[in-house]
């Protein structure tokens, strides 16, 4: 029941290994400080998710922001209300958004396409707008809900007295502001991503497929695509919402503009960036985004300067203030120059770029046995026109 | 209204078809026995399509209703219509061309199952060992044993209508529809594909076929029906409707042939 | 009731703007096929053009003051814009006008950034699913967006309206009401006009002009009339030009009300496609029609009254009737069915 072919299962480890040694690795790229650490391994497991419904069903939904909004707020109630430890939070968390998930997602998948895509829109406004407004006694508003000294914590204060000062997260001692964030986020990283793989192979996905493939016969082959596209769609929804109620556990802090929709673009472009379909691209690409949030965000032209400092002066005066533009305030235009080049160029993501490099190195060394061309690859998404 | 037989398959009873001002089927009454192969026949534009859309519940008629099997099946959904054992070969070939040719064969039976909805993600595609030889020995069927592993994308025309007659055959419908098989095929393929029809008529799946061919139409059918502006206007075996004067005027006498 | 008219006056110039924005987006949806998500963008870019427009007139030489002092001890600094030295104190004039006469300005730049998007980009995305062509435009939002937040900063940088309209009309009196019962500012009552009659030049413009024939039939029809031997795609890329314009022109006028920053594109996004839903995908009536409804509900939803009835209804009402009509009549208002329906 809990295994997985050989292929995958190799992969499964490999990515295991790779995201529980992510402190070692990621040294000489700078990124290994537990913030920037635990952002990735959520946003990753956030990108797993939304591609259980993109990448499977083919469904483009602009609304999962809210979802991952609602976790956090979910998850910091539960901080207030009963205690601090992670474990009912995020699974508080799961269980709200799958709800919220299954009642939007019965509304919007009604329609399918461009439509679909609008309608979670509109709802994930709808939710944005009345966090901020008439859900302030739930929200708090713009400031965000917190941790305050009046929390009941009723669980917590049954057992030990109320501390001076405001308690934090902590799974049986151990402290999620730090590493021991990350672990936990990268252990539930390394199971949800067991279970999209798990998803991916089976016949469950197999139907899901279909569906992006060819929604019609899919009917006609006796299938009730309804249920299928709104399974997708409310896992999809949970693993928002775990995503957003692990957030709060690394920071117990929850504020709206989580939920706006151009949040919601931003996974979507991880997503895109990292490869539609398949399981470890989302995740590759929330990593990309994240590293260039936090790392491009923080250089400005002193630090080109340094860099470029082996470049005779005529040489860095000119690169360095054209880099400058796509640095610090200006790596949003990277990552959107990036995108417009990723989906224009190579529309199956950096995994696609990967495989077709693959592909082109094997031919080149079977070339040596077989004097005939490898066919060309196609692929019916590949060139431009 | 229905009088169906014991051994009808599929009664089409009284359908009208309106679109607007046009009357595309009109006081239509069909009935399909058991274990034949019954091909309409008919001018472009006679309306057989929109007869078939009827049949699959892709459209809704006018009036009149489709029984299958002592069921009413007018209103229903597709899905529902092909649960209850009907399956349906387009025109152009709907496939899934994202997936590999055995894929789109063992799709259709994890369909059929689990049409409902079952949230199966516990079980590995790999470990349905039982659907998985039945989808080699239906892709052996239609003599694409070669390309498993092909995406069906990158089929060409005639492999993609033979994997779509696989994928319906793997469900083991009662009823078959065949929207114009070998239209588009090479002589040798339709050749081919008429044998094919032969074998499976062999193992007494009812079929109904819609063809331009006459050749494929001759050499496969029991009964043939003849459509023209949207009315039934000859029905019997292929030798009667071949020597019915109304037909040779309506459709043989013109072009064909 | 004096009430009710207020509510109602404050409704028509949103609606104008998101009728204006809408029409674009959905002509663009009924000759190219594309869903383009940077066209709200476009919208920004028009408002930036009032900007550069205003911040050129406003170039000055700097002299330092031979006999003058300033407050501080050193030369005064005697500014002078250029426009005041080529055009003396018709220069003031031009500054004070800045925002109308910038839609001089605004209308060849925004046709050919249009022109340049449709060839460059959009173009390749004709055949290709939808949901790659939202990609793609979404990605193209973000990078506009961007360089115009690298060139003008974060700001919202507001641009005054004309001395002379900068009061307001007392529309109460109209209709037997007290003196300022019902007032409405006078560049929103121009804001309207001006929507409105940009909407009737470009339908004017589709029904009257032989192109605009042309375009009307490849929207009905796209094969048919590429069988007839007209070059659509080359009238289709200057259609997506006089989209980009009329977004563009929404934007400039819009300006004296919503300070232009580079944000605006993304807010307004949402709304305008939340329109063009309403109204029918492919609809110029149903677009228009929507724009100025939705406009409308929404100034009604914010009454005090209302919001104490439902809590927060002047938040969601705008995504509310869109999530209505999806559901009870997918081709919205106006449109035709099937459009984009699988």
């Amino acid at each position: 029941m809990l295994t997985l072919p050989k292929k995958e299962l190799i992969t499964f480890l490999i990515f295991a290994v790779v995201v529980l040694s992510m402190p070692v690795w990621l040294i000489p790229f700078g990124a290994s400080y537990p913030g920037l650490l635990q952002t990735f391994a959520i946003f990753g497991l956030f990108a797993v998710g939304f591609n259980i419904l993109f990448g499977l069903t083919g469904y483009l939904s602009f609304g999962h922001a809210a979802f991952l909004g609602v976790g956090s707020y979910t998850a910091v109630w539960s901080f207030k209300l009963f205690t601090m430890n992670p474990i009912p939070a995020i699974i508080f968390a799961i269980i709200i958004s799958g709800v919220f998930a299954l009642l939007i997602g019965f509304i919007s998948l009604r329609r399918s396409g461009i439509y679909f895509s609008i309608l979670t829109l509109a709802f994930a406004q709808m939710s944005y707008n009345l966090a901020y407004s008439v859900l302030t006694p739930v929200t708090n508003g713009e400031t965000g809900l917190a941790l305050t000294m009046q929390d009941p914590r009723i669980i917590d204060l049954a057992f030990s007295e109320r501390g001076e000062a405001l308690p934090q997260v902590a799974l049986f001692g151990l402290n999620m502001a730090g590493y021991g964030g990350f672990y936990f986020a990268a252990i539930i990283l390394i199971l949800g991503y067991f279970v999209a793989q798990k998803i991916a192979i089976s016949p469950f996905g197999m139907m899901l497929k279909g569906i992006k493939s060819n929604q019609n016969r899919m009917g006609y082959t006796g299938l009730n695509t309804k249920p299928y596209t709104l399974a997708a769609f409310v896992i999809s929804g949970m693993y928002a919402g775990l995503a957003g109620g692990l957030l709060a556990v690394t920071d117990p802090l929850a504020g709206a503009e989580r939920m706006q929709w151009t949040a919601s673009g931003e996974i979507v472009l991880m997503v895109v960036l990292g490869g539609i379909g398949t399981i470890f691209g989302p995740v590759l690409g929330a990593w990309i985004i994240k590293y260039f949030a936090n790392i491009f965000s923080a250089i400005n032209e002193n630090i080109l300067h340094n860099m470029f400092s082996f470049l005779p002066a005529s040489v860095q005066d000119f690169l360095v203030p054209l880099l400058a533009l796509f640095v610090g305030e200006g790596w949003e235009l990277t990552m959107g120059l990036m995108f417009v080049l990723v989906v224009v160029f190579l529309p199956g993501g950096l995994m696609e770029g990967y495989r077709r490099i693959a592909v082109r190195i094997s031919a080149m060394s079977s070339k040596e046995t077989k004097s005939v061309d490898k066919p060309a690859q196609t692929d019916k998404q590949a060139g431009g026109e | 209204m229905a009088t169906a037989k014991h051994n009808t398959v599929l009664h089409v009873a009284d359908v009208h078809m309106r679109f607007g001002g046009l009357h595309a089927l009109a006081d239509i009454d069909l009935e399909i026995e058991e274990g034949k192969i019954h091909a309409i026949i008919g001018p472009n534009g006679a309306g057989k399509s929109t007869l078939l859309n009827v049949c699959v519940g892709r459209l809704a008629p006018t009036s009149g209703a489709v029984v299958f099997d002592g069921q009413v099946i007018t209103g229903m959904k597709p899905h529902e219509i092909n649960q209850i054992g009907v399956a349906r070969v387009f025109q152009t070939p709907e496939i899934f061309s994202d997936l590999s040719v055995m894929e789109n064969v063992m799709a259709p039976a994890f369909a059929k199952r689990d049409g409902a909805f079952r949230l199966n993600f516990m079980k590995n595609v790999g470990q349905e060992k039982e659907i998985r030889q039945e989808a080699e020995h239906f892709i052996e069927d239609v003599g694409m044993t070669a390309e498993l592993e092909t995406p069906a994308g990158s089929l060409s025309r005639g492999d993609k209508r033979r994997l779509e007659l696989a994928m319906c055959l793997i469900q083991h419908p009662r009823l078959l529809l065949l929207d114009e098989p070998t239209a588009g095929m090479s002589r040798h393929d339709t050749n081919t594909t008429i044998e094919l029809l032969k074998k499976i008529k062999a193992r007494g799946m009812t079929k109904v076929i819609i063809e331009h061919d006459m050749h494929v139409v001759f050499s496969l059918a029991d009964k043939i029906s003849v459509l023209a502006q949207g009315r039934i206007i000859a029905e019997g075996d292929p030798e009667t409707v071949r020597n019915d004067p109304e037909v040779k005027k309506a459709y043989l006498g013109g072009a064909q042939e | 009731m004096d009430a009710i008219l207020v509510q109602f006056l404050n409704g028509l110039d949103k609606g104008g703007a998101y009728a204006l924005i809408a029409l674009g987006l959905t002509l663009v949806f009924g000759t190219l096929g594309v869903v383009n998500f940077a066209h709200g963008a476009l919208f920004m870019l028009g408002s930036f053009c009032a900007v550069a427009f205003r911040k050129l007139l406003l170039l000055e030489r700097i002299e330092l003051s031979e006999t003058e002092l300033s407050p501080w001890g050193t030369a005064l600094e005697i500014r002078t814009p250029y426009v005041n030295e080529i055009f003396g104190a018709y220069g003031d004039v031009l500054i004070d006008w800045s925002v109308p006469i910038s839609i001089l300005v605004a209308i060849p730049i925004m046709l050919l950034i249009g022109i340049a998007m449709e060839r460059g980009l959009i173009k390749h995305f004709y055949k290709r699913p939808h949901a790659e062509q939202i990609l793609v435009t979404f990605g193209l939002a973000i990078v506009l967006g961007e360089i115009i937040k690298t060139i003008f900063g974060a700001n919202p940088i507001p641009q005054p309206m004309p001395e002379v309209l900068r009061g307001t009309a007392d529309i109460g009196v109209l209709f037997g009401m007290a003196e300022n019962a019902v007032t409405y500012p006078w560049w929103r009552m121009i804001y309207f006009l001006f929507s409105l009659s940009l909407i009737g030049a470009v339908f004017a413009f589709l029904r009257f002009t032989t192109f605009g024939m042309v375009v009307r039939a490849g929207m009905a029809d796209r094969e048919m009339v590429g069988l007839l031997g007209v070059d659509i795609d080359r009238r289709f890329t200057i259609v997506f030009g006089i989209a980009a314009v009329v977004a563009g022109l929404a934007g400039v006028m819009y300006t004296p009300i919503l300070p232009p920053v580079n944000t605006l594109g993304m807010d307004f996004l949402v709304l305008s496609f939340v329109v063009v839903v309403v109204g029918g995908m492919g609809s110029l009536p149903g677009a228009v029609a929507a724009g100025f409804l939705l406009g409308i509900l929404q100034s009604f939803a914010s009454l005090p009254e209302v919001k104490a009835i439902i809590p927060g209804i002047d938040q969601v009402i705008i995504y509310l009737v869109a999530v209505v009509i999806l559901l009870v009549r997918p081709r919205g208002l106006l449109g035709k069915s099937g459009v984009m329906e699988n």
